[in-house]
C-alpha cells in the first residue's frame, strides 16, 4: 500500500499484483486503468494496490510500433505515448484490426495516433457535435466540410497495454460510425452511456517516426485507407491544371497566329471553262495554261489554293501544279469542285460545294506560278471559276488535334484516380457492387 | 458544529476557526472557502467564518489549473478563485470558479483536459425537459440549438477555495450536457428547481491564455 506515491505530477512506479513486474504510471492522476506491460493484466490505477480488474485474456500479444513512454514534439507540444490498444471489427468476410496509441500532455490533454496496415492517422477528440442527416448511412457535416459515411461496425478491444484515463477491458465493445472526407475522417463511438466524436487526419508515418524518434523505418502502407488522400486525384488535378495552362497557351498561340499570320491573298483571277479551256482573259487557247507569276513572301510557310466555281449540277476538276519560277520545283495536286441539287420525295437536296481549298505546307518564298489544267462536264454551258492563292493561313485543325493530344494525360489520370476511389470504398459499407454512395445529406 | 476558535475576517485576511491558519480571500464576495491547511469548509457570515463540519476533501488530481491562476475568455480577464470537483460512475471533472474583471462569475470546466467556460443563464430558462429526456434531443437556449450529449448522475467529490454559495451537500444530482455543431456547450444542473442552466462554449487550451498554472515534474510549461 505504501508503494503508491501520489505526489502529483510525478511518474509513479508500482508493482503488478499479477506478475510482479514494474508498472510505470505516466498519466498523472488522470489514469484510471493500466495494463501491465509484462503480463497484460488490466489493473485499477486508482487503487493504491492496483487491484486486478482483468487477468490477461489470452496469450496473444501485440507489440506497439512506438514504445510506451516515447515522447515527441507533435502538433506544437510535447506528447508522451502512455497507452496502446488494438481494436477489431469482425465481419462475415473476416476480421480487421487497427491499433491506437494514446498520447498525453498534462496541459493539452489526450490525442491518439492510429495505425492500420501501415496507414496512420492523428486523432483528436471533438467537443463540437457534428451534424448527421437522417438514416443509417447519412453523411455528416463539420466545420463546413461534408463527410461521407464510410462504415458502421462493432469495434471490440482485443488487446491493451499501458494507461487510459477511462476504464478499459479487453472485450469492450463500442459501435463505431466512420465518415470520410480525405485526408480527414470523423468517428462517432457509442456505448450505452455516451457518444464521443473524434476527428482524424491522415499522416505520413515517417513524420511520426521522426517526431517520436522511433528506430528503423515505418512499415510501408498496404492498400488504400479510408482517409488516405488520393494521390492520383491530386496528380489528375495537377494534370488538368497543366492542361488548362497549355490549352490556354495553345489558344493564345492560335489567336496570335490568326492575328499575326499574313493570311495574304497573293493571286486571284477568274477564268471560264467552256468544254475546252478558254481563259477569259488574258486568254490562250488550249487545255492547260499557266497563271502570271506571283510573289510568295516570307520563309517556308503554307499556301492555300482556293477554287471557287459556278458549278450547278456539274463538276469541274482542276489539275494544278505550283511551280517555282527560279528552280522549277513543283507541287502537283488535283482538286474537284462539284455541286448538285434537286428535289425528290424527301424534298430538296444538295450535294457537294462550290468551293474547294487545297493546303500545301512549308512552301519556300520566291516567285511562283500555277499551271492549271481544268476539265469538266460543261456540256455546252460554261463554268466560271476563280483561282485564288493565299499565303500563310492559320490552321485550326492542327490546334484542335494538339488540344486532344494534350487532354490524354489528364483523362488517363482521372480514370486512374477513379480506380483508387473504387479501392478506397471497397472496404466500406458502400462497396461499389451494392450502391455507389450512402444517402444524400441535405443538412 | 461551529468550532471554538474565532474566525475573524479583516479585509481580505481571516483565520481558520478550526486550525488558526491564515485564510486569504482572492475574491471579496466569497460566501464559502476552504482552509488550505486543514481542508475545513468555512462559511462566511459578514465578519465571521463558520466551520460547517466538513472537509473540502479534494483528492489528488492533475488539473493544471489552480487557485490564483488567471486567463481570458471573450476579451475578459478572469482569476480562478475556487473549484468544485464532481465524480460520477466513469470518472470525474472539475468546475473551476472564475471571477471576471468586470465582477461577474463563471465556471471553467476541466473534463479530462477538455476545456469549457460557462456562465449561469439568468433568469433560468424553462426548458421542456420531460420524463423521457434522452440523448439526441434538441433544445433552444438563447440563440442556439443544443443537442443533449450526455445525461450523468454525479455528486460533488470535494471543494476548494472560494465559492459564491454554501455548497457541501453530497447528494447525487442529475446533470445534462448539451452541445452544438459550433462547439457551444451548456450544462443543466438539477440540484435546484427550476434547474440551473449554464451556457458557454468549449475553448482550446491556448485560447484561454492561462497563467499561474501548476508545474508538472518532467514537463515543460505550456508555450
Amino acid at each position: 500500500m505504501a508503494a503508491a506515491t501520489l505526489r502529483p505530477g510525478a511518474v509513479r512506479s508500482l508493482s503488478c499484483p499479477s506478475c510482479g513486474a514494474a508498472v510505470v504510471l505516466r498519466g498523472l492522476a488522470w489514469t484510471q486503468t493500466v495494463a501491465c506491460a509484462s503480463c497484460s493484466a488490466v489493473l485499477d490505477a486508482r487503487d493504491p494496490n492496483l487491484a486486478v480488474l482483468q487477468r490477461a485474456a489470452s496469450r496473444m500479444r501485440v507489440e506497439p510500433l512506438i514504445p510506451l513512454g516515447a515522447r515527441g514534439d507533435w502538433r506544437g507540444a510535447p506528447y508522451e505515448v502512455i497507452g496502446f490498444q488494438q481494436r477489431t471489427i469482425r465481419t462475415p468476410d473476416g476480421a480487421w484490426s487497427w491499433r491506437e496509441y494514446l498520447l498525453f500532455n498534462p496541459y493539452r490533454g489526450f490525442r491518439y495516433l492510429t495505425e492500420y496496415d501501415g496507414h496512420w492517422t492523428d486523432v483528436v477528440p471533438l467537443q463540437a457535435l457534428p451534424e448527421v442527416g437522417g438514416g443509417a448511412h447519412a453523411a455528416a457535416a463539420y466545420e463546413g466540410r461534408a463527410y461521407k459515411h464510410f462504415q458502421t461496425a462493432r469495434a471490440e478491444t482485443t488487446f491493451v497495454l499501458g494507461e487510459f484515463p477511462w476504464e478499459v477491458r479487453v472485450g469492450d465493445v463500442a459501435e463505431a460510425r466512420d465518415y470520410v472526407a480525405p485526408p480527414h475522417g470523423l468517428s462517432a463511438e457509442s456505448t450505452d452511456d455516451e457518444t464521443t466524436w473524434s476527428k482524424a487526419t491522415y499522416v505520413d508515418a515517417a513524420e511520426i517516426w521522426r517526431a517520436f524518434k522511433v528506430e528503423g523505418r515505418p512499415p510501408s502502407p498496404q492498400g488504400v485507407y479510408s482517409t488516405q488522400p488520393n494521390p492520383l486525384a491530386a496528380r489528375a488535378r495537377a494534370r488538368w491544371a497543366a492542361f488548362a495552362v497549355l490549352a490556354a497557351l495553345l489558344m493564345l498561340t492560335l489567336f496570335g497566329r490568326a492575328v499575326l499570320s499574313a493570311n495574304r491573298e497573293v493571286f486571284s483571277r477568274q477564268y471560264v471553262y467552256r468544254g475546252t479551256t478558254v481563259p477569259d482573259a488574258p486568254a490562250a487557247p488550249g487545255a492547260a495554261f499557266v497563271t502570271p507569276t506571283f510573289e510568295l513572301p516570307g520563309g517556308p510557310s503554307n499556301v492555300v489554293v482556293e477554287t471557287e466555281a459556278s458549278v450547278d449540277n456539274q463538276w469541274l476538276f482542276v489539275e494544278y501544279a505550283l511551280i517555282d519560277e527560279a528552280t522549277g520545283q513543283a507541287y502537283d495536286f488535283g482538286r474537284e469542285v462539284s455541286y448538285y441539287s434537286g428535289r425528290d420525295s424527301d424534298g430538296n437536296w444538295t450535294e457537294g460545294s462550290k468551293r474547294d481549298r487545297a493546303r500545301i505546307g512549308a512552301v519556300p518564298g520566291g516567285r511562283w506560278f500555277l499551271r492549271v489544267e481544268p476539265s469538266g462536264d460543261a456540256a455546252g454551258r460554261s463554268i466560271a471559276y476563280t483561282v485564288r492563292v493565299r499565303r500563310d493561313v492559320p490552321t485550326l485543325a492542327y490546334y484542335l488535334l494538339a488540344l486532344v493530344a494534350l487532354a490524354v494525360p489528364p483523362v488517363v489520370g482521372t480514370l486512374r484516380s477513379a480506380s483508387f476511389e473504387t479501392r478506397r470504398w471497397a472496404e466500406s459499407d458502400h462497396a461499389p457492387s451494392s450502391d455507389d454512395d450512402g444517402g444524400d445529406d441535405d443538412e | 458544529m461551529t468550532a471554538g476558535l474565532p474566525g475573524r475576517v479583516t479585509g481580505r485576511q481571516a483565520t481558520c476557526p478550526n486550525c488558526g491558519a491564515p485564510i486569504l480571500f482572492i475574491w471579496s464576495g466569497a460566501v464559502q472557502t476552504t482552509c488550505a491547511y486543514c481542508q475545513s469548509v468555512l462559511v462566511r457570515h459578514d465578519l465571521d467564518l463558520e466551520r460547517v463540519g466538513a472537509v473540502g476533501d479534494v483528492p489528488p488530481d492533475s488539473s493544471p489549473v489552480q487557485r490564483g491562476a488567471t486567463g481570458r475568455w471573450r476579451n475578459r480577464g478572469f482569476t480562478v478563485v475556487g473549484r468544485i470537483m464532481y465524480e460520477y460512475a466513469r470518472g470525474g471533472w472539475n468546475e473551476w470558479h472564475l471571477r471576471f474583471d468586470d465582477g461577474t462569475g463563471g465556471w471553467l470546466s476541466d473534463a479530462q483536459l477538455e476545456w469549457a467556460v460557462t456562465t449561469l443563464v439568468e433568469p433560468a430558462p424553462r426548458l421542456p425537459f420531460g420524463v423521457g429526456l434522452r440523448r439526441g434531443q434538441s433544445f433552444v437556449i438563447g440563440d442556439a440549438t443544443y443537442t443533449v450529449s450526455t445525461i450523468t448522475r454525479a455528486r460533488y467529490r470535494g471543494v476548494e477555495g472560494e465559492l459564491p454559495f454554501v455548497y457541501w451537500d453530497k447528494a447525487e444530482v442529475q446533470f445534462v450536457d448539451l452541445r452544438t455543431p459550433a462547439a457551444r456547450f451548456a450544462t443543466v444542473d438539477f440540484s435546484e428547481d427550476p434547474p440551473l442552466v449554464f451556457a458557454g462554449e468549449f475553448v482550446a487550451f491556448d485560447d484561454l491564455q492561462l497563467t499561474g498554472l501548476r508545474a508538472f515534474e518532467g514537463w515543460p510549461p505550456p508555450r
